[in-house]
């Protein structure tokens, strides 16, 4: 068992949490409330890397924050080390790859609130970030909390584009599903098993979880 | 809301401890995918030695070469193929030419129940082919895996290379290649002797090796790079030492003099 890859793994995927849950509040609120000319585009933009391969995805990291790149330049100049084949280069590519996951289910979350819900928490002399924090985000949540789980469950599964940026360095970019394919090709079969194993259980009681937690809000605010 | 926000709470707690953890100092060193047993074992000969540790990681010369100019945070690169060095010492990458340690060979092997036999005139993968008896034969992925490269090459001397194109399975390095050679699922495939020597993979078929006149030499060198420290360099004076150079001999490997 591998557990720095593991660790890695669920570190990478509670940053990626914590980076995106207030993109989520906020762009999941802005999309479900306002209408504006270009909409279905960037609707489309946050869809995309649910579509693109992961390899493409990957790709274009490589290019722009390359060590050829001007961010990957930058990043050179400011921190002395180079931003691909390092957690934080890792973790941009984490978070730009889970956009669709944590921003849909929020936005969904946000549109079933009832317009005259809003209305009446606006009448009430409620101030917009008391009214998210009271009135919406109690309503948004079982949204938030899907957006969340997926955002984590879909890191710890993240492969093809930590093959393109990562450099399976350990402690640094081997996360566990690189950790399976390097014991695989070690002709450490009971290895891999054992992760396999570990993986899919993290991942199903992680997507539980959330599903059991989501009903019970859902009964008590009901 | 009790709930969740405790789940908040433990979620921020689970990450502060482990910032710190799983970070690696130990140099880490960048080897071509043929030396994954001999350079696993004399990383572990060289601890036991000296106290100092490196950490290895593996895949295909090719793509290290690529990571490199990417700006990969590696401190050594043991190459299957110098060529790929010597580009990277052009470019200014490295500290200097490098050093050759190894020169590499090829076997075809063939896994346990194969109707094949392991041979390294290819004779029986010829007569295999004949009589419509492969569907599939694994080898490295030639585009950027030295030793994919020099499997071609020997498959074209022997002229199976047109005939053998459809059926081919690309492994990603010559590991890979070795993994799907002896699965079971392919007839067989051509893989680095050095791989087939490790007792892990020759449990699960029979190897021959490959004339080294078919293809061009499978030269292998190692270099520092740039930001080599003193971990790094010991390491790379340690590969010419007496225990590294048996365990590179009894991987298969031929050592310049």
């Amino acid at each position: 068992m591998d557990w720095v890859s593991l660790l890695l793994s669920l570190r990478l995927a509670g940053w990626t949490v914590a980076i995106l849950l207030p993109v989520a509040v906020f762009a999941g609120r802005f999309l479900a409330y306002r209408s504006f000319a270009g909409k279905g585009l960037v609707e489309a933009l946050v869809m995309l890397p649910l579509v693109l391969p992961p390899t493409v995805l990957g790709f274009y990291l490589l290019v722009s924050l390359g060590a050829r790149s001007p961010i990957g330049q930058g990043w050179q100049a400011l921190f002395g080390g180079p931003l691909v084949f390092t957690f934080p280069g890792l973790l941009i590519a984490s978070v730009i790859f889970n956009l669709p996951f944590a921003i849909q289910p929020s936005q969904r979350g946000f549109e079933s609130i009832p317009v005259a819900l809003r209305e009446a928490a606006a009448c009430c002399g409620m101030s917009p970030l008391r009214a998210l924090w009271r009135v919406e985000l109690p309503l948004a949540w079982p949204g938030l909390m899907t957006a969340m789980a997926l955002t984590f469950a879909h890191t710890l599964g993240e492969f093809g584009i930590v093959l393109m940026v990562g450099g399976s360095i350990p402690g640094q970019t081997k996360t566990i599903a690189i950790s399976i394919y390097d014991k695989v090709q070690g002709f450490d079969m009971t290895g891999a098993a054992v992760m396999s194993a570990t993986l899919l259980a993290i991942s199903l009681v992680t997507i539980w979880l959330t599903f059991w937690l989501s009903a019970r809000l859902g009964r008590r605010l009901s | 809301m009790l709930l969740s926000r405790r789940l908040l709470c433990s979620l921020v707690l689970a990450l502060t401890p482990l910032a710190a953890l799983g970070q690696t100092d130990t140099p880490i060193i960048a080897a071509a995918s043929d030396l994954k047993f001999a350079a696993t074992e004399i990383a572990a000969a060289f601890k036991t030695e000296t106290g100092m540790e490196v950490t290895l990681v593996f895949g295909s010369t090719g793509n290290f070469a690529t990571q490199i100019r990417e700006g990969a945070p590696f401190q050594m690169f043991m190459a299957a193929d110098e060529t790929y060095v010597a580009e990277l010492a052009a470019e200014g990458l490295t500290r200097d030419a490098g050093a050759l340690y190894a020169e590499g060979r090829i076997v075809m092997i063939v896994p346990k129940g194969s109707g094949m036999l392991a041979d390294g005139s290819l004779e029986s993968l010829r007569a295999a082919l004949a009589a419509g008896g492969v569907t599939h034969f694994a080898i490295a992925n030639p585009d950027h895996a030295p030793y994919g490269l020099r499997a071609r090459e020997a498959l074209q001397h022997a002229g199976l290379w047109e005939a053998l194109g459809p059926k081919l399975v690309l492994g990603e390095n010559v590991s890979q290649a070795a993994q799907f050679a002896t699965s079971g699922d392919a007839q067989g495939g051509i893989i680095a002797y050095s791989l087939a020597l490790a007792p892990e993979v020759s449990a699960l078929g029979d190897y021959a090796l490959i004339p080294a006149a078919w293809h061009s030499p499978l030269q292998q060198r190692m270099v520092l790079l740039k930001s080599a420290g003193p971990v790094a360099e010991a390491f790379y004076a340690y590969m010419n030492s007496d225990p590294a150079r048996a365990i590179m001999e009894r991987y298969g490997f031929a050592l310049p003099q």
